[in-house]
Parts: C-alpha cells; sequence; structure tokens
C-alpha cells in the first residue's frame, strides 16, 4: 500500500489545471501517464524509485472513487478539493448547489460514529 | 520595546468572499448578516492601530506536501505571493502580494529557537487561504507588512494541544521583548469543529454544534486549564475529522494570555460555525 503515493498523485493533479482536466476526460490515460513520468519525478533533475501504486489504488483513482479513497485513508482535504473541482459544475448546473458536496457526505455516511481509517502517512 | 496591541482569534472560511460579492440574488441568505459581522469584526483591528501584522495559520497542501511538510515554519522575506491556482479555482480568492518585515521574521525566528522551539524556515514562501482569509476579512486593503507563521494541524502527527499554547506564548514573549517602537497586532486562523471530505460535511450547521459552543465559551473566558484538560487529537477527530483547526485557535489564546476575550462573535452556517475573538493586552490599552 502506498498512502503517500495515492496522495502525492491527488497532489500533483490538482495543482495542474491540465492534469486536472486530462484527469477528468480520460483518467485511465492519465493515471498511466502519471505513473510513469509525474509520480517518480523527485525534482527537475531526480527520479525516485521509491513507491508505487498498488492495483487498488490505481483502480480507485481510475473510477474517481472517493469512498475507496477515503477507506484507504487518503487525505481528506486532497480528495475533497480534486472531486470538486472534477464535479461540482456539472452537479451545480442539474441539482443546485452543494449537490455533489452533499451525494459525497451520503456515500459515506455509514462511517457515521465510526473511528475513520488513519490518514497517518 | 514593541506594543502587542491586538489578538485576533478567527475561523477562515474560505468562501466569505465570493458568498458576500455574488449577486445579490445569488447570495445565500446569511450573506448580509454574515457581511455585517465581518466588517464590524475588522473594526477591532483597525482601532487597535497596528504596524506590522503576526499571522499564524496553516499549509493546505499547497507549498508543502507530504515529502517535507515542517510542524512549525516561518516565512523570513521582504515580500510573500499568496493565493494559489487551486484556490482561486475552488473559492474564487484572487492573487495578493504581501509585504513581510524581515527584520521581526528574523528577531522572531532566533527569539523561537532560543525558547527551543526548532522552527523551519523559508525564505521563497508563498502564502495560502489560511492566512488571506483573515487578510480579506480583517485587513483588505493588505497594507501592512506581515510576517508569516505556520504550524501543523494539517499532516498528522501533529504537535500536542499543549505545544500549540506554549508556541503562543513563546511569541507573545518575544513581541513583547521586540526593540521597536511598532504597534504589532497577532492574526490567526483556525476552525471549530469542521468535517472535510467525510460523512458529516456541509451539514446544516457544522458537525457538533455543542464542541463549538463549549470551545467559544473556553475561548471567551480564556479558560486554557479547561481547554487542555479536556482537547486532545483524538477528541477532536470525534467531532469532525479537520477540526484540528481548533489549535491555532489554542495558539492565538497563548499569544493572548489566559484572559476574557474582549470581543467575541459568532455565526452558525451551513458546514462551520463561524467565531470571531479578540484580545487587547492591558498594556496595550493605556
Amino acid at each position: 500500500m502506498s498512502k503517500y503515493y495515492v496522495n502525492k498523485f491527488l497532489f500533483t493533479v490538482d495543482r495542474d489545471p491540465d492534469l486536472l482536466r486530462r484527469y477528468k476526460e480520460s483518467p485511465e490515460a492519465l493515471v498511466a501517464a502519471w505513473e510513469q513520468s509525474i509520480g517518480p519525478r523527485l525534482n527537475d533533475s531526480e527520479r525516485s524509485t521509491v513507491h508505487q501504486l498498488e492495483a487498488n489504488e490505481r483502480k480507485a483513482l481510475i473510477e474517481h472513487d472517493y469512498v475507496a479513497l477515503f477507506e484507504m485513508g487518503a487525505h481528506f482535504f486532497l480528495c475533497l478539493t480534486i472531486f470538486i473541482a472534477l464535479y461540482d459544475e456539472d452537479y451545480m448546473r442539474e441539482k443546485g448547489p452543494l449537490a455533489f458536496q452533499l451525494e459525497y457526505a451520503s456515500k459515506l455516511q455509514y462511517w457515521r460514529g465510526k473511528g475513520y481509517p488513519s490518514i497517518m502517512c | 520595546m514593541a506594543k502587542l496591541a491586538a489578538v485576533l482569534a478567527t475561523t477562515h472560511h474560505p468562501f466569505y468572499l465570493k458568498a458576500t460579492t455574488a449577486p445579490e440574488a445569488e447570495q445565500m441568505p446569511q450573506a448580509a448578516e454574515w457581511k455585517r459581522k465581518v466588517e464590524a469584526y475588522r473594526e477591532t483591528l483597525t482601532k487597535a492601530k497596528p504596524d506590522i501584522l503576526v499571522m499564524i495559520g496553516a499549509d493546505h497542501f499547497h507549498q508543502f506536501f507530504l515529502d517535507n511538510y515542517p510542524q512549525f515554519l516561518i516565512g523570513k522575506s521582504a515580500r510573500y505571493d499568496a493565493t494559489f491556482y487551486n484556490e482561486e479555482r475552488e473559492f474564487g480568492i484572487p492573487k495578493y502580494v504581501l509585504e513581510g518585515h524581515e527584520d521581526l521574521s528574523n528577531f522572531m525566528h532566533q527569539g523561537l529557537m532560543d525558547r527551543d522551539f526548532d522552527f523551519a524556515f523559508s525564505n521563497e514562501l508563498k502564502i495560502d487561504h489560511s492566512i488571506i482569509c483573515p487578510i480579506i476579512t480583517t485587513r483588505p486593503d493588505a497594507d501592512l507588512p506581515v510576517v508569516p507563521i505556520y504550524a501543523n494541524i494539517f499532516a498528522p502527527p501533529l504537535p500536542s494541544p499543549k505545544r500549540f499554547w506554549d508556541l503562543g506564548r513563546a511569541i507573545r514573549e518575544i513581541i513583547d521583548e521586540y526593540p521597536s517602537d511598532k504597534r504589532i497586532a497577532a492574526i490567526g486562523s483556525g476552525h471549530l469543529s469542521l468535517e472535510l471530505g467525510g460523512p458529516r460535511q456541509f451539514g446544516p450547521h457544522g458537525p457538533d454544534p455543542e464542541f463549538d459552543r463549549q470551545a467559544i465559551e473556553w475561548l471567551s473566558t480564556g479558560n486554557i486549564e479547561a481547554i487542555l484538560e479536556n482537547v486532545t487529537h483524538e477528541s477532536l477527530t470525534n467531532v469532525g475529522n479537520a477540526t484540528h483547526g481548533f489549535m491555532e485557535l489554542i495558539l492565538m489564546l497563548g499569544i493572548a494570555g489566559a484572559e476574557k476575550a474582549n470581543y467575541v462573535d459568532s455565526l452558525d452556517l451551513f458546514h462551520t460555525m463561524e467565531a470571531y475573538f479578540t484580545w487587547y493586552p492591558k498594556e496595550a490599552a493605556e
């Protein structure tokens, strides 16, 4: 499991408008491209060999599955921010303000009153 | 010596600007009341006539990430850019450039090191909404030099609530010792109960209104004993997964000291309870 690497994906994609657009339009292709060229990047000249995505992590990212990401302990702020970027406007147009945020909460209702998965990484 | 003219502890709600500047027909019902409360709160800073602002917040994975995340960090440059692309996108917060105050930054950094707070530092810090939100609400002209300080409430393991209080006490001593005739205000932002990316997010109130009432009472009466007796990382998690921002408000109480606040206001919104506290240290009132 590489919670850190899942978070690195969310962090690097959320802060880049072009990556974000590609993650919305073709998530599978973007995740593959990220794993090849962006994930291993340590800085402009150095590459890191430390982390890789597990199959279930890759699947959750490709499927925009924020429930699975919550359960893996991906950081709540990174998850919420990137999925708002991907879905908020579309939901707003069809169902009104906060529709996406409330659906997000409702899909996680079964966690109410339980200890959430740790985000420690 | 410098005067600590005011200490402000405030929640930061990144949607304040958007909510209160949208066309009137699209505004949320509480927008006008929210704006009135924020403008009244702003006046508590204005009348303290500050020359320099010590600003306390936390980076929300904008400049810093899990490859290298500082527990405590101070900015030391002559100017600061502010607001990242994804904050503009999500919150509609504009970009700012704030003037820094290198002399106080350096004095503060050395003073913290001398008191065993081993701070990280940055000479190229870009500030995020934890500091820009209170600039928008309390000093929207952004016309004063700032000394930015980050304390980690975001990437666990976090410093303890007691450590936030102790850091506030240390910052207070250093401000009091700063050899200058300037008037300094300390402004810090955090949260009451808050849920982000979890089942209790974006409800009609904050995730735990009972905690919010209690927290407001603790801060407004300066009751640090009760805070340190009751508040742990776990107790904060229990009332909302992002409630650790409350520790920034504990830090601000540390700067003010265990005193009753001179100004307290709050506003029950969807998603969060907003709260606004100001202390005027006794010697500054003379």
